[in-house]
């Protein structure tokens, strides 16, 4: 396979160089039909890898007042609140009834508030815009095929933040380098798993090898859309997208855009040829016309 | 202007983390490798041509504007003192680290070429040096046109095949407005020619982006990015016009000149501008993704 800049790749840790036998690539299925937005991911998160604090701030966007991802948050729980058409009576558990909180009805009988929880990460792409584009070769593949920075080489260039296509990576203010999610490198190597699946109670979060997860996705989401949740999809679980496949992959339960995640995005590296095409016509044509300038012009 | 459309978004949050580089560091460090590019080019066709003073000002000006833009850059980034990381490796997928390589030889041989120019010492190799930074400026004036167009900006990725175009035009006029500000207006004849010329490249290029870029045209029309793009195009043409009609006239050659790098220096800051507000706000990303995906 020789996918070097777009397109599936069959071992993308193979493609970085790292010889046979390598172990297999590994990454995260997150599953946001089962979340129910404790957020232990983003503090098992915080706390295993030493991530600064970033700011309490009230947001107003239900109960995310984490924001989004970036330089110091890794994991981020996404809280949307929407009113949509009831589409079957709800379900008597038979549990002693408290009530909702006030506030959370809709204002008609056949209309609900539904609740989508998801548990956002770094993708960990196979075609990873912010490791194609750094300058210093900080960005690494590592041998389970994730993505992650080195820390001691980062010099700050900040190309890797705009790059990314899901915003991702960003500059930590006060020190200058990037950072994201290693997907616990050092855990991996110690045969642990990273500590926001190790932490997630309901198992929203799955970490195993990709093949493997991209398997299990696939049953859960047609066993969801068999039992009556049509709006059930896999994100990043395919290989011919723009990015060639997230290491990270998602079932989720509306538009990506919902969420806050791109509907198809593409790794910018993928058109670089054309690019450089591009640059070396105008380079041509501004050398054509200096030469022509000084050849043909009065004194 | 296309019509709003309606999107989801994350309670319209953006998508995309916009750049985090600053002004005016970058713009600046854009503006002085293009006019430094050109300069250099420049300077051994006048060396060439017969125009000995054209020809100097051509080869400080590329060695001043290859060492500033220089400056600019390191001190942009996060990490300043860890700038030779860059120098380390060699990445044909990271247009900065092909751009790095291109100012750290072009750097070297127009210092080297005003050194030797200076001290009067090793006058031959000087000669090949500035030839060699000649070659290189045409590389100098696009590369850093890659560098934004490299990204998920929309307002730059969408236009990765006009900006290398506006970012040479705008560097052969600043380029020519050096020479049009430094030589008596004698040997500036190329240089007036050249500001005309790169003008009329860079106009067009904009106008295409502004006209076949759909949704990521936009920012280029909007907001401080808009206002910035006119005030540049305005101070270019001026210049331009002006390098045109001035004749034997010194005043309006400099003034010409003065107008042409202002320009360029000013686009070069609207495009930044345009970028980062096409990254801020979600419906660049999610309107045009959207469309893509649905054609599918
Ligand atoms: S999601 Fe962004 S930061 Fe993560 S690997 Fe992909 S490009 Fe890099």
């Amino acid at each position: 396979m020789s996918n070097h800049l777009s397109g599936p790749v069959e071992d993308v840790t193979g493609q970085s160089g790292y010889p046979a036998g390598h172990p297999p690539r590994m990454g995260f299925f997150t599953d946001t039909s089962v979340c129910i937005g404790c957020k232990a991911c983003e503090v098992a998160c915080k706390e295993w890898n030493l991530v600064p604090e970033s700011g309490m701030d009230l947001l107003g966007s239900s109960y995310d007042n984490t924001g989004a991802l970036g330089a110091d948050t890794w994991r981020h729980v996404a809280f949307v609140e929407q009113v949509r058409p009831r589409e079957s009576a709800p379900v008597d558990l038979g549990m002693p009834a408290v009530g909702r909180p006030g506030g959370q009805e809709a204002a008609d009988a056949d209309r609900d508030v539904t609740w989508l929880m998801a548990s956002d990460v770094c993708k960990h792409c196979t075609h990873a815009a912010c490791l194609d584009v750094c300058p210093t070769g900080s960005l690494f593949r590592t041998e389970f095929g994730t993505v992650v920075v080195q820390e001691d080489i980062c010099n700050g260039c900040g190309y890797c933040v705009p790059a990314c296509p899901y915003g991702v990576i960003d500059i930590r203010a006060g020190d200058g380098r990037a950072w994201k999610c290693t997907l616990c490198y050092d855990r991996l190597r110690g045969g642990l798993e990273p500590a926001c699946a190790k932490a997630c109670p309901t198992d929203s979060i799955q970490f195993g090898p990709w093949d493997e997860l991209r398997g299990r996705a696939q049953q859960r989401v047609d066993h969801l859309r068999a039992s009556g949740v049509p709006r059930a999809r896999l994100y990043g679980a395919d290989p011919d997208d723009g990015v060639g496949g997230d290491g990270a992959f998602f079932l989720l339960l509306d538009e990506p855009e919902v969420y806050g995640l791109p509907p198809d995005p593409v790794v910018t590296t993928r058109d670089l040829p054309a690019m450089w095409r591009a640059a070396g016509v105008a380079a041509a044509t501004a050398a054509a016309v200096m030469v022509a300038a000084f050849l043909g012009g009065r004194r | 202007m296309v019509p709003e459309a309606k999107f989801g978004s994350y309670y319209g949050r953006p998508v995309l983390k916009p750049p985090t580089w600053k002004t005016p560091d970058v713009p600046v460090y854009m503006f002085l490798g293009g006019m430094a590019g050109a300069a250099a080019s420049m300077g051994v066709l006048a060396e060439l041509t017969g125009r000995p003073a054209l020809a100097r000002v051509g080869r400080f000006a590329a060695a001043g504007g290859a060492a500033g833009g220089t400056v600019f850059l390191i001190h942009d980034l996060g990490r300043p003192a860890r700038f030779l990381n860059m120098l380390r490796t060699f990445k044909p997928t990271s247009p900065l680290s092909v751009g790095s390589w291109i100012l750290a030889g072009f750097g070297t041989l127009t210092g080297a070429a005003a050194a030797t120019e200076v001290t009067g010492w090793l006058t031959g190799a000087g000669r090949l040096a500035r030839y060699g930074a000649a070659v290189l400026g045409p590389a100098m004036m696009t590369y850093t046109a890659v560098l934004f167009a490299d990204t998920a900006v929309p307002a730059w990725h969408e236009a990765h095949r006009q900006l290398p175009f506006t970012f040479a035009g705008s560097a052969l006029g600043s380029g020519a407005g050096v020479g049009l500000i430094a030589t008596p207006p004698s040997q500036a004849g190329p240089a007036r020619v050249m500001a005309v010329a790169g003008t009329a490249m860079e106009l067009v290029a904009e106008r295409r982006m502004e006209t076949r870029l759909g949704l990521a045209g936009e920012p280029y029309q909007r907001g401080r990015a808009g206002r910035l793009m006119r005030a540049g195009r305005a101070l270019t043409a001026a210049g331009a016009l002006a390098a045109a009609v001035s004749g034997r006239s010194r005043a309006v050659s400099v003034a010409a000149g003065l107008g042409l790098l202002a320009g360029s220096l000013v686009t070069r800051w609207g495009v930044f501008e345009a970028g980062r507000q096409s990254a801020t706000d979600p419906r660049y990303t999610v309107v045009p993704q959207r469309e893509r995906h649905a054609a599918r």
